[in-house]
């Protein structure tokens, strides 16, 4: 029963978070600056999710060829400024990643 | 240009489920870890299904399951849910404008359904030139994949439960990170969006240690402020495209 009030809860807040702004900006005549700024939101959050993700994969800075999910995104990066594929970056960007991380990393200790 | 020219109902809802099928790739590790750790930390199967239907937000999902084996108390739990899901506020705000003319029977199910990765992929179509009527089926198909995908990928998680204990391990969380460098790169047009995006990764990297992704909202914020200083320094020459405001008409 615990559990069913918990997933209510969380239930709650991520919808309101979701749907409000639907309805109230929606409602609302958005002010041009702030339209503006809406046009950033996707590129500055999912960045803010990605970088620290790839930079500090165990939750220090590192920066050096030992890092898998460094190479993976930088290859990631060139590929998907190169060919435009989100196809091609998810599949490719994997590929690179494990194969860095199972062989490449471990020959370079 | 005639009503006949539009894409059909039909059409956008597959366009959209289609589009997302990359999205969906990078996604279904996280449905198995998900289904996985939750079984392992203790959920019962009905609780760790019910959270994918209800409250469908992958990496709330996550950090539930891990401060519920814990023994994190409630409250606490819902509190870091919300949190977590703030960005979704940004998300949701910046679609708003496009979905003005939408009944409360689209905006509560879009609404429901928005994730990073439908956000992502249906701002692009709601930014297209063409004023087609239906649009929000074009969303509502990218919704429905997505969602039916979460389902599937927490179901076999849970089935596969114990033996996949070091799914993580394996690295298949590096997912996330290529599906999201295949959104961000190819926005990278113009000087203020690669200056929003620089301030942003600088600012997670200086805040990262903080509880709760709170670093994720503060860079968020550095990013769309950069952004916005630096479309204002070089004028109007060198900004995105203004697609906001011709929508709305």
């Amino acid at each position: 029963m615990n559990e069913a009030l918990l997933i209510l809860g969380m239930f709650a807040v991520t919808f309101s978070v979701r749907y409000v702004p639907l309805v109230v900006v929606g409602r609302a005549q958005l002010p041009p600056r702030v339209a503006r700024a809406l046009r950033y939101v996707p590129v500055a959050v999912l960045t803010a999710i990605l970088v620290p993700a790839a930079l500090m994969p165990t939750g220090e800075l590192d920066i050096s060829l030992s890092n898998a999910a460094l190479i993976g995104s930088v290859a990631a990066a060139l590929i998907a400024w190169k060919t435009r594929s989100l196809l091609l970056t998810i599949v490719l960007g994997m590929v690179i990643f494990l194969v860095w991380r199972g062989l490449v990393a471990p020959a370079l200790i | 240009m005639t009503q006949t020219d539009y894409p059909t109902p039909r059409q956008e809802f597959i366009n959209g489920a289609r589009d997302t099928i990359p999205l969906i790739l990078g996604a279904i590790p996280f449905g198995i870890i998900y289904g996985a750790i939750a079984i392992n930390g203790g959920i019962s199967p009905l609780a760790t299904i019910g959270m994918s239907l209800f409250v469908f937000a992958g990496s709330a999902q996550f950090i539930a399951a891990g401060l519920i084996a814990q023994g994190v108390a409630p409250l606490l739990i819902v509190l870091t849910t919300f949190i977590v899901n703030l960005r979704h506020m940004l998300y949701a705000a910046s679609l708003a404008p496009y979905m003005r003319d939408l009944s409360q029977r689209w905006l509560a199910p879009l609404g429901f359904w928005l994730t990073d990765e439908t956000f992502a992929v249906v701002v692009r179509r709601y930014a297209d030139k063409d004023d087609s009527p239906h649009k929000q089926w074009y969303h509502l198909g990218s919704s429905l994949a997505m969602y039916t995908n979460w389902q599937i990928s927490t179901i076999v998680g849970m089935v596969a439960g114990s033996q996949l204990e070091g799914l993580a391990d394996i690295g298949l969380d590096f997912a996330l990170v290529v599906t999201f460098i295949g959104i961000v790169v190819p926005m990278l047009v113009t000087r203020p969006m690669l200056v929003c995006a620089l301030v942003s990764a600088i600012t997670a990297l200086l805040t990262n240690h903080l509880e709760n992704k709170a670093g994720l909202m503060i860079a968020a914020f550095a990013g769309i402020l950069a952004g916005i200083v630096m479309e204002t320094l070089l004028g109007a020459k060198d900004q995105p495209e203004a697609k906001t405001v011709e929508v709305a008409q």
